[in-house]
């Protein structure tokens, strides 16, 4: 009868009922939709940076990362593929790359960009590019002028697919290199800023235009779970040579974005508090109206042999109820936006300049995580009984005869 | 046997710098079984008396003992546990709970109690008979009269077997037939059940009712009668 007293108590009056849920309601719509909204944020810039080059591991040549020259090349690519087909599990996949700072020109601009020689074979498993050329070809193996740039890069240097396109870089000698490519594909990109950036070549023409024989800038490891990278890493770190190569995980490899997703996730509960502070007064102030409406019936209570905890305990079940029903409400529609959204995301182009900095697409998909889910409903119930603590106490403080005497 | 016992007790009200001395050094003993009224007019102390009795209120002084308990020496908790299993309270303004129906409006205390549903529901149903509100089981108090909302609180007051029954101005909001059948239900009750009744009233009715009357004036008591 305790719980129908409490359920009938808080349908006396609808109309603040309903105003106090839909507070409540909206609040955890916004907890769940808009933590989704940053956790997909957060999940696209992880994606971006792991399919933009990164993988899930990188080995280089110990101070490429610092210096990443020429001369701090993996000179002896082999050897330590020859580990990596040894330790690495079947389904783990890996690419070695050239990766060097170069000028790209033609007749009328000129531009920074980064060369990257590639295996086309090994490198279409384990990173975009293959998947992102929209105009003609993706490079095949052994093509020493083919060329693939991305869309941006295209615009920017007003060019077309089939022209030609030069790089300079320093070479192995320290002389400058260079080489006329012709454009063969073009690429796509979440991120423009990835499309300006990088053109690609065969592994073999930037190894044969830098001199470099057989070298490489780093290797490329892409694992069946991006969660393994850390276990991974240290078993690599036991078998290759600490003193000559540094194995990285992504988590190392993109700082920005591991600092974006740490202020995330710090973010994501401080977002929680605000909402919960703005609907707290709500609740505390809806709970304390109803009380001091009903203090003659707390009196009765009283009257009738209810014990002071027994009066804070009716309190907080009415408030359960309420916070109970907008929890389930809110928490229905938060799913149900996340779930409109799943396949047309948010388009923020109209910001992705910006955006780009820090690593964000054009487009955010939300993404739901039970544990969030599961956060912000803790924190409108916690809070929101800790918060109806305060009214029910109050009610419970009255002696039986000033509660009475209230009219 | 007196089940209530008030020694010189004594209640100043403190409104800002102005203290009201609403009872000035009462003393009355109440015997097991009794019917009797505590009368006189607004302001007289009487509800401030039965209040005190029902552990409602405190005493600045004095002694007061009810069922053999010195209530004056008890705190709240204890008080609830008094009231609960020894006090029923009938009030002026009925004080049902309205969102609850006339059975579960008398079987609260009995939850309070910790009595199972089985048994509540079955002591709720037939006290209900008893003060002749069969078939009102499930109306809430709003679709009662008043005369029919004192009888569910008279029966609320006596479903858990209490020792005493205080009403406060009980007939006071009743025209004067519901006012004299519902006294008539609480002597029957006073005397086959032998709850011991204890009435606050200015209704003289009430007092005509009541087997022993006691006058309260200005916070004492004027006049004691035991009537024929």
């Amino acid at each position: 009868m305790y719980l129908q007293l409490a359920w009938r108590n808080i349908w006396r009056n609808p109309r603040r009922t309903i105003v106090i849920m839909t507070a409540v309601v909206i609040g955890v719509w916004a907890m769940i939709f808009l933590g989704a909204l940053m956790r997909g944020v957060s999940a696209q810039m992880v994606k971006n940076g792991i399919a933009t080059l990164t993988g899930h591991i990188q080995i280089h040549q110990r101070g490429f990362r610092n210096d990443p020259v020429i001369e701090n090349s993996i000179h002896e690519p082999e050897m330590v593929e020859a580990l990596l087909a040894q330790y690495l599990s079947s389904n783990a996949l890996w690419s070695s790359r050239v990766r060097v700072d170069a000028i790209a020109n033609n007749a009328r601009h000129t531009g920074g960009v980064t060369l990257v020689g590639i295996d086309p074979e090994r490198e279409a498993a384990i990173s975009f590019i293959a998947q992102a050329v929209v105009e003609g070809d993706y490079l095949i193996p052994g093509d020493q002028y083919g060329i693939i740039v991305g869309q941006a890069l295209l615009d920017k240097f007003e060019t077309k697919l089939g022209r030609k396109l030069v790089l300079m870089s320093q070479d192995r000698d320290r002389d400058i290199a260079s080489r006329a490519f012709r454009i063969g594909g073009v690429f796509r990109a979440e991120m423009e800023a990835t499309e300006k950036q990088f053109v690609f070549i065969t592994k073999e023409a930037a190894q044969e235009m830098l001199k470099m024989g057989s070298d490489i800038s780093e290797i490329s490891i892409l694992l069946a779970d991006y969660k393994d990278a850390e276990g991974v890493a240290d078993d690599l770190k036991e078998v290759i040579p600490a003193d000559s190569y540094e194995v990285e995980t992504w988590w190392e490899l993109l700082p920005l974005v591991t600092a974006v997703l740490t202020m995330y996730d710090w973010f994501i509960y401080i977002w929680y508090l605000v909402i919960f502070i703005a609907m707290g007064f709500g609740i505390v102030n809806t709970i304390l109206m109803a009380v001091f409406e009903r203090i003659r019936e707390f009196g009765l209570f009283r009257a009738l042999g209810m014990k002071p905890l027994w009066i804070v305990r009716e309190v907080l079940t009415e408030s359960f109820f309420l916070l109970t029903l907008g929890m389930i409400i809110g928490s229905g529609l938060g799913l149900l936006s996340v779930y409109a959204l799943a396949d047309t995301g948010i388009d923020l182009s109209a910001l992705s300049e910006g955006l780009e900095f820090v690593g964000m697409s054009r487009v955010i998909y939300p993404v739901i995580i039970i544990k969030d889910v599961v956060a912000a409903n803790l924190v409108v119930l916690v809070l929101g009984i800790v918060v109806s603590a305060y009214p029910a106490i109050k009610a419970a403080r009255f002696t039986p005869v000033e509660a009475m005497a209230r009219t | 046997m007196n089940i209530v016992e008030c020694r010189d007790v004594q209640k100043i009200y403190r409104q800002g710098k102005v203290e009201v001395h609403a009872l000035r050094g009462v003393s009355l003993s109440i015997e097991k079984g009794g019917f009797l009224a505590l009368a006189g007019p607004s302001g007289s102390g009487k509800t401030t008396m039965l209040n005190i009795i029902g552990g409602l209120d405190y005493a600045d002084a004095g002694s007061i003992s009810v069922n053999g308990n010195q209530i004056d020496r008890m705190n709240q908790t204890e008080l609830a546990n008094l009231r609960l299993h020894n006090i029923g309270f009938v009030f002026q303004a009925y004080n049902l709970i309205p969102v609850l129906s006339t059975m579960e409006n008398v079987e609260f205390v009995m939850l309070l109690q910790g009595v199972l549903p089985a048994e509540r529901r079955a002591r709720a149903t037939s006290i209900l008979d008893d003060v002749g509100l069969a078939g009102l089981y499930h109306r809430r108090p709003a679709e009662l009269s008043g005369g029919q909302q004192q009888r569910v609180a008279v029966a609320r007051a006596i479903v858990s077997n209490p020792s005493i029954v205080l009403a406060d101005e009980p007939t006071a909001n009743l025209d004067s037939k519901s006012g004299e059948g519902l006294l008539e239900m609480m002597r029957e009750m006073n005397e086959t059940k032998g709850v011991t009744f204890i009435f606050s009233t200015h209704d003289r009715m009430v007092m005509d009712f009541a087997r022993r009357l006691v006058q309260v004036r200005d916070g004492l008591v004027a006049e004691d009668r035991v009537k024929e």
